[in-house]
């Protein structure tokens, strides 16, 4: 480590014991970035779930993605918003979701996977809340009182999306042959793209360390038991392994990423002087 | 309106051949405003005109989703697009409640979807336009759900229980979403001068439309005096129409918009704005399903519906297997 931020102790923190000393905070760098990922994966899957609207099979299906949409980029803006707080460059929620590119989002793929047939959806949907609901399960209890405030409240939502989306992998998998078959291909799509949930790089690693960010890889053999109850229960086989597919933390993204910037941002990049 | 009479009424035969002994004491109960509610005895003619208004109520819901929802994607902001979901929610749900009860009344809700995408059924004409930018989704709200609030509030005192109560729960989140839309206008009508051109020009493609939401003028308007009498509808097409003129126009003119209606005037000694004549031929035309976009909001609604026919097989099927699994 070149530098060290002068250490104070924070709120909340004990400081007994030399084990329990407090832990040096994360450069703002960091914290931005992190805190990046977490907006931008519920911005992303929020926005592609938006994409429904109206023309889902049933209208209690409509009301179901709606929901989870609304959720979804509900958390998004408290993320950004703290974000672009903790950036200090004026920048807020707005500023983040409708005025960068591609290379500075920092998702992952699993997200910005199109919608596909309703079989596809599910399947991200599911594997991607089982995950998230893991996460701010552990963030709600992060170091920083604004991540953790944000984590408690969402996790609330969180786990009304694994639930529903384990249903639906479930009613479809044992449903007719089609949509077992439906089903099977949405997760045989996606499953390539759950590695990348677990990745602990440097940033995540630094997070981890200061306590405000959450160790991922500490929850993936209850994340791989909770998928294969609800793949049995469902009558499937786990989808084989694939090759990961990683990059999303770091900017490279699919290039559907682009496409749905391109939808998103159209307002506000082409009336920049506009307030809505 | 979002439940005008579109179709026409075959109902007056009908009516002849009911027992005249429980008819008399069906419209007296109506006339002393109580509910019917749906093990009630109604005449055939009352069943089926309910039927047929809330169940174009109930698909006016639905499609209405796919002007707004053409926009959910493109929203400016993080809080526009949250409020906008919000609200096109509010409005499948509104379409939920309204199938049900009128599944109250003997039809599934399948055989209502099914008039729809045939074209039996109809739909609020106003859903026919589209939505071409942003100040339309203000539009929209101000106008489109302002005319629905205006219908519907004296629908909450509807014979029909079940409809009456759906209108209360309906009305509160359509004054919301009014309020919100007014307030995507005074955003924008404050704003640039791209802004308030796209103001002015959503005011100057939605006024038309809404005023016909209202449903023919009164004289073209043969089944009012039935459906007043059976308290199905309590005030008539042109007494809704210029309640919504009188109130609309000075909200436009605090945003400093131009109503699009060179006759328009306070009509001092009426104590009500006069305004222009509506083009019915135009309004017709929309209810023959000729309206700009119509084609492509039933191709959508009937795209949705078959493909999404094997999820609904799908949860059948599973559905049945679990009961299966139970009895066993
Ligand atoms: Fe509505
Ligand atoms: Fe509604
Ligand atoms: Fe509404």
């Amino acid at each position: 480590m070149a530098s060290l931020p002068p250490i104070d102790l924070p709120a909340g923190t004990s400081g007994e014991g030399a084990f329990d000393a407090p832990v040096a905070e994360p450069s703002r760098e960091k914290l931005f970035d992190y805190l990046l990922r977490l907006g931008d994966d519920s911005l992303i899957l929020g926005q592609r779930l938006s994409e429904y609207c109206g023309h889902a099979p049933s209208v209690e299906v409509d009301l179901s993605l709606a929901n989870m949409a609304l959720d979804l980029i509900g958390q998004a803006t408290l993320f950004l918003d703290l974000a672009g707080e903790v950036e200090g460059k004026g920048r807020d929620g707005d500023a983040l979701a409708f005025h960068r590119d591609v290379l500075d989002f920092r998702n992952c793929w699993l997200v910005e996977q199109p919608n596909g047939d309703f079989a596809q959806t599910m399947a991200r949907q599911w594997l991607f809340s089982t995950w998230q609901k893991s996460l701010f399960d552990r963030l709600a209890n992060s170091r920083d009182p604004r991540i953790a405030e944000i984590a408690a409240k969402a996790v609330k939502e969180v786990a009304y999306h694994q639930d529903l989306a384990a249903e639906w992998v479930i009613r479809l998998g044992d449903g007719t042959e089609e949509s077992r078959r439906r089903m099977v291909d949405g997760l045989d799509w996606m499953w390539r793209f759950v590695p990348e949930l677990f990745e602990m790089d440097g940033i995540a690693a630094e997070a981890v360390r200061c306590g405000i960010g959450v160790d991922v890889a500490a929850f993936r053999d209850d994340y791989d038991r909770r998928l294969r109850e609800v793949i049995a229960g469902a009558g499937l086989e786990p989808p084989a392994d694939q090759r990961p597919i990683l990059g999303g933390r770091r900017g490279h993204h699919s290039e559907h990423l682009g496409h749905l910037l391109a939808i998103m941002q159209f307002l506000p990049r082409t009336y920049p002087d506009s307030k809505w | 309106m979002y439940t005008t009479e579109f179709q026409k009424s075959r109902d007056r035969k009908v009516a002849a051949i009911e027992d005249p002994a429980k008819l008399a004491a069906f419209e007296a109960r109506v006339a002393a405003d109580e509910f019917i509610e749906p093990k009630d005895w109604m005449p055939e003619a009352y069943r089926r005109t309910l039927t047929r208004q809330i169940s174009q109520h109930a698909h006016s819901e639905i499609v209405g989703m796919l002007p707004e929802g053409n926009w959910i994607s493109r929203a400016p902001s993080l809080r526009r697009k949250a409020i906008l979901l919000a609200k096109v929610q509010d409005e499948a749900g509104h379409g939920l409640y309204l199938y049900s009860a009128a599944e109250t009344l003997g039809t599934s809700r399948d055989e209502m979807i099914e008039a729809l995408h045939s074209g039996k059924a109809k739909y609020s004409t106003i859903f026919n336009y589209p939505t071409l930018t942003w100040a339309d989704i203000g539009a929209i709200g101000w106008l489109v759900d302002g005319a629905a609030i205006m219908n519907q509030v004296p629908l909450q005192r509807t014979s029909y229980g079940p409809y009456a109560r759906a209108m209360v729960r309906v009305c509160k989140e359509e004054s919301f979403h009014q309020r919100q839309g007014y307030e995507i206008m005074m955003v924008m009508a404050a704003g640039t001068a791209d802004q308030k051109r796209m103001a002015q020009d959503a005011l100057n493609r939605w006024w038309w439309p809404s005023l016909m939401m209202f449903g023919p003028p009164d004289e073209m308007s043969p089944n009012t005096a039935q459906s007043m009498r059976w308290r199905i509808k309590r005030e008539t097409n042109d007494e809704l129409r210029q309640k919504f003129v009188d109130i609309t126009v000075p909200q436009a003119e605090a945003l400093g918009l131009t109503v699009p209606d060179p006759a328009l005037s306070w009509n001092e000694a009426r104590g009500h704005y006069d305004f222009g004549e509506i083009d019915w031929e135009e309004f017709h035309a929309v209810v023959r399903g000729e309206g700009p976009v119509a084609k492509e909001r039933m191709k959508a609604r009937r795209a949705a519906w078959e493909e999404g026919a094997w999820v609904r097989e799908a949860a059948a099927a599973y559905a049945e297997k679990q009961a299966a699994r139970e009895a066993a």
